[in-house]
């Protein structure tokens, strides 16, 4: 903690040479430190639920197997290449910004939405697919499956889903973001909240990293 | 702080690219592994894949490579924390 404190004062310091005077408290460092620890919750939130599936997949690594080849591999290899392209046009459009070429910098961000939306649709479609197959928690042909299959499913949209909801939330915080770099409340000088949110959208290709491998690829 | 703020200004937006390229690309060989007859290895070898993809997100796009040192310190501690829940975890059920 006394680390965190020092580094804080530090940056207070530095963030004054920085760009100029920062006038109302402005404190970079700071802001980031408080964005990191909140990633840390969500990396502990996602965790738990991917020390749950270790466990079952111990236990049930057959019926897992089995659960894993109802998935398309092709549709979540796309969506896989789509959010790895949503992050690279995210880190782009905060690169542009701090070079102050402000409309770049909106066209990357729409482009990012834009993986964000088309990730949510291909998941929207694959999830109707399981829906008129049978497959979601409590359909009685689920329910007439193995117990590891069951659980798998269980655990599948649980999880994707939990994960589709942070790509929600991560759409119009990315909107916020743009439109505060049109209005230049976000500029070279004063860009943290466009990084914070590009932290966010980076966690939330991370986790995706994860599920992609643990439920497409184990058949 | 200056020298390293200065760092991250001139950070070239091919890196970035660099760095899409290889995670497609360990995506493809990801993919591609699962069609071999690995099956023992495929999950480790996955994970492992994985593990380096979110290596290069967090260090690159995540900026933690031009950051101060303190970040990557913050993330270490996270993992170990992380890391001591999955062992504790195992030890749990391994002996039930």
């Amino acid at each position: 903690m006394a680390d965190a404190g020092a580094a804080r004062t530090s940056a207070a310091g530095a963030g004054g040479a920085e760009g100029g005077a920062h006038a109302g408290g402005y404190d970079p460092m700071a802001a980031k430190m408080g964005m990191w620890l909140f990633l840390f919750t969500e990396v502990l939130l996602f965790g738990a639920l991917f020390i749950v599936y270790g466990v079952y997949l111990h236990g049930f690594t057959w019926q897992f197997r089995q659960g894993s080849a109802r998935l398309s591999i092709p549709v979540g290899a796309v969506n896989t290449a789509i959010l790895l392209t949503s992050s690279l046009t995210m880190a782009l459009a905060i690169a542009a910004l701090r070079r102050a070429r402000q409309v770049r910098a909106l066209r990357l961000l729409f482009a990012t939405v834009g993986c964000a939306g088309a990730f949510l649709a291909i998941k929207a479609f694959e999830w109707a697919g399981k829906f008129t197959h049978g497959v979601y928690p409590g359909a009685g042909f689920l329910l007439e499956q193995t117990k590891g299959e069951i659980i798998f499913f269980g655990l599948y949209f649980t999880m994707t889903g939990l994960h589709a909801l942070h790509v929600l939330v991560g759409i119009p915080l990315i909107l916020w973001g743009a439109s505060r770099a049109r209005t230049g409340a976000v500029n070279p000088e004063r860009c943290v909240f466009l990084e914070n949110a590009g932290l966010y959208w980076h966690l939330v290709d991370l986790v995706w990293i994860y599920l992609f491998p643990l439920f497409y690829l184990i058949s | 702080m200056n020298s390293r703020t200065e760092e991250r200004h001139v950070v070239p937006d091919s890196l970035y690219v660099w760095v899409w390229v290889a995670l497609l690309s360990l995506t493809g060989i990801t993919v591609s592994a699962k069609y071999t007859d690995l099956q023992h290895l495929a999950i480790f070898a996955a994970l492992l894949i994985a593990t380096a993809k979110a290596g290069l997100v967090v260090l690159y796009f995540m900026h933690v490579r031009f950051e101060k040192p303190i970040f990557a310190v913050m993330i270490l501690v996270l993992l170990a924390t992380y890391g001591i829940y999955i062992g504790l975890t195992f030890v749990d059920y391994a002996n039930r």
